[in-house]
């Protein structure tokens, strides 16, 4: 391994009148990977708190037919920032938090490359995040939605700063996001401990690594559509305003040209951190290591010839229009040989229920009923039918609560032992397992019934039609639900942290290079690392007779 | 590192040359291109950037030859080169906003001064960045070989200038055919 020099300061900075070893200062000139790690979780739950307070007054505002608990104007405002909030800074900030933590200890590193930058991107993902909601208290928040469409971005329909702030946010956290990625493909492929191949690293890493490249290729068209909207709004440029010569569709695509990949950037991780699941608490190897690898280049592929299926409603045309339904169609094949190698993984193995694990079988449920109402959109004339309705709404929040969240959750659950040397408490978690999957399934699940009647998606009221305020009332009653469990998992994580059960190094009998260090483990994360032959090292170790390498034919 | 920074502006500027393009097939934009662009002056400061390339890779080789004398030499006139280009261009949009051309007057103007811009904004970051290494190598950090660090630089460099072929020949070129 490569000897990798920590500019972490041995001592405090010199005639410095407070402490910098421990507390706030510590923590905001860290350049220790575990460190900016939990940072980064811990803004993602910031950030979650915040996007969940404003979906819960929409909620309220939707629970009965011509409410006028919100303002159409403030309702505007908080459906815009819950959306863009939860995508940009708690689902990309969660994930980067796993990753930053866990990438150097899964593979045998004491930090990540480029140390100095990791602090970097995550400052500017946190400063991106603060910017953006800056914009409550300069005028009024983004009120056009998170994709933020032409023309209703432009000044004429937004006359507020708060597509400004929009704009300025994304950009800065877009830069800390392009930077992370580009130092966690350096990583992986520079500072691998010595003896592990390519085709040993785990599937999680595998997953980060693709996805960075996801993000290395996709962000730069969000980045430059933004300039443009910036231009557009302060130097009174004419790229989308119609009136100017502009073109209001050119948004769309540069926009979802970055948005499809985006809801791939979100997922892959996910698979990761179940493909680091499964097999642990299945007791078995992964099965099919190389085609969850393949699909999951074949998914970072496909993922830039599918964007316009956000479009079928423009009218670019028959042609088109076949040709993305067709390819949007063959994306759902790789992701169903995910689903296949997970669920042959669990078959015949010896599965622990641990609440990580329920949330990866919840997952297999949910993700499931969101891939295949995505499905349902390839088909131009169903899409035509149900697009910007409530059916879209479920869709969405199927695959990305059922799909990224359920993975956060299971990675939490599978990690946080690892990451504060504590045990969570398993019964309480239990009680947070159940009431969030159903608290989820009842916002949701109506959601599609409601758009299929027809409900449009961003009203801020709606009339008394037949069947529709009883099935709102039971969508918001289902959203309190989820809220209630996001308190408790937040009690769970402090009453954890302050008094829980001290963790082992190895709780979960795992597999694989991060367990094999202390919990959690020290500044310097290895003194040495255990030869890696197989992608299971640690199980290996532990059990030599048996060890994966030692077999001629292994699943894995 | 410096090639995924490639690979991912590279990305960027793709999205503002399709802009670029789409926008070129809108009514009067091209009567506006050939109106207000002087393709004889720019093919001149076209050639002084990419002869910048040259010296930068010129300098490139004296390094690895340990020849520090003719390094810095070479890396000077690449200040000289790029900073003739970077006078050039601000030469040309200086006439443009004489001729009331501007990110707002037109279409053509938005995408034109957003396109050549961001990739002025990048020869100028790549100034300072030669500029750097140019003082570094004046006070000796390249005595000897074995650093990465012009590698890294030229292959900046280089790209920037692969981009302006690329925008010269759309922007400039085309219209003419």
């Amino acid at each position: 391994m490569k000897a990798i020099n920590l500019p972490e300061p041995e001592k405090p900075i010199p005639n410095l009148s407070v402490s910098n070893n421990q507390g706030l200062l510590q923590w905001i000139s860290s350049v220790d990977h575990k460190q900016i790690g939990i940072m980064y979780l811990w803004l993602s739950v910031l950030f979650l708190v915040a996007a969940g307070c404003e979906i819960l007054l929409v909620r309220i505002q939707l629970a009965v037919p011509n409410n006028h608990f919100l303002n159409p104007e403030v309702y505007n405002q908080l459906f815009t920032m819950h959306g863009t909030t939860m995508i940009f800074f708690v689902a990309m900030p969660a994930i980067f938090g796993f990753n930053t933590y866990l990438v150097p200890l899964m593979i045998g590193a004491n930090d990540m490359a480029y140390p100095r930058l990791n602090a970097f991107s995550f400052w500017m993902t946190f400063f991106g995040g603060l910017l953006l909601y800056f914009s409550f208290l300069a005028g009024g928040a983004p009120d056009a939605g998170w994709f933020n469409y032409a023309p209703l971005n432009q000044y004429n329909y937004s006359s507020s700063p708060g597509v400004d702030y929009y704009c300025s946010g994304l950009l800065i956290a877009g830069i800390g996001t392009v930077t992370a990625s580009a130092n966690f493909v350096v990583t992986i492929l520079k500072y691998r401990v010595n003896s592990m191949s390519l085709k040993q690293m785990p599937l999680f890493v595998w997953m980060i690594l693709i996805n960075s490249f996801l993000i290395l290729a996709a962000f730069p068209s969000l980045n430059a559509a933004l300039v443009m909207l910036l231009f557009d709004r302060q130097l009174h440029a004419h790229f989308f305003s119609v009136q100017g010569g502009g073109s209001a569709i050119l948004w769309q695509h540069l926009f979802w040209l970055f948005g499809h990949p985006e809801v791939y950037i979100v997922i892959l991780p996910a698979f990761g951190i179940f493909s680091e699941v499964f097999p642990v608490y299945s007791r078995k190897p992964i099965f099919g290591y190389t085609f969850i690898i393949a699909s999951g280049m074949a998914i970072a592929l496909l993922a830039f010839g599918v964007w316009i299926h956000h479009m079928f409603a423009t009218g670019l045309g028959n042609t088109v229009n076949s040709f993305f339904a067709a390819s949007s169609m063959l994306i759902g094949i790789p992701t169903g040989v995910k689903i296949f190698n997970w669920l042959a993984t669990m078959h015949g193995g010896a599965i622990r229920f641990k609440v990580s694990m329920m949330f990866a079988i919840a997952f297999l449920i949910e993700f499931t009923i969101g891939g295949l109402t995505g499905i349902s959109f390839t088909l131009v004339p169903i899409d035509w039918q149900l697009t910007d309705t409530y059916y879209v709404v479920a869709h969405l929040h199927f695959v990305f609560i059922g799909g990224t969240l359920f993975g956060l959750f299971s990675g939490l659950f599978y990690w946080f032992p690892k990451m504060s040397g504590r045990m969570l408490d398993e019964k309480l978690s239990k009680w947070f397992f159940w009431l969030f999957v159903l608290g989820f399934n009842t916002t949701f699940l109506v959601q599609h019934a409601l758009g299929a009647m027809g409900m449009a998606r961003r009203v801020y009221t709606y009339p008394d039609l037949p069947g529709w305020g009883i099935l709102n009332l039971i969508s918001t009653i289902g959203g309190f639900m989820m809220a209630i469990a996001t308190g408790l998992l937040v009690f769970i994580i402090i009453t954890a942290l302050k008094t829980g059960e001290k963790a082992t190094r190895d709780p979960w009998d795992a597999n694989t290079l991060e367990w094999t260090t202390s919990s959690p483990p020290g500044l310097k994360n290895f003194d040495f690392v255990i030869p890696v032959k197989s992608t299971r090292p640690f199980r290996d170790l532990k059990r030599p007779d048996d060890a994966d390498w030692k077999k001629t034919d292994n699943n894995g | 590192m410096i090639k995924l920074i490639i690979g991912t502006e590279a990305m960027f500027f793709l999205a503002l040359i399709m802009a670029f393009v789409y926008f070129s097939f809108s009514a009067d934009f091209r009567s506006h291109q050939l109106l207000s662009l002087d393709i004889k002056s720019t093919s001149i400061f076209s050639i002084l950037l990419f002869s910048s390339s040259f010296t930068f890779w010129r300098a490139e080789a004296c390094y690895q030859k340990g020849n520090v004398k003719y390094l810095r030499g070479w890396l000077l006139l690449t200040i000289l080169l790029g900073g003739i280009f970077l006078f050039g261009q601000g030469r040309e949009y200086l006439s443009l906003l004489n001729n009331h051309v501007t990110i707002s007057s037109s279409i053509f103007g938005t995408s034109f001064f957003t396109l050549t811009g961001f990739h002025g904004l990048h020869v100028f970051a790549g100034l300072i960045v030669i500029s750097i290494v140019t003082g570094l190598a004046f006070l000796g950090d390249y005595d000897k070989p074995g650093s990465s660090v012009i590698g890294a630089v030229g292959i900046y460099w280089h790209f920037v200038d692969i981009v302006w072929l690329f925008v010269f020949i759309i922007v400039y070129v085309v219209p003419h055919f």
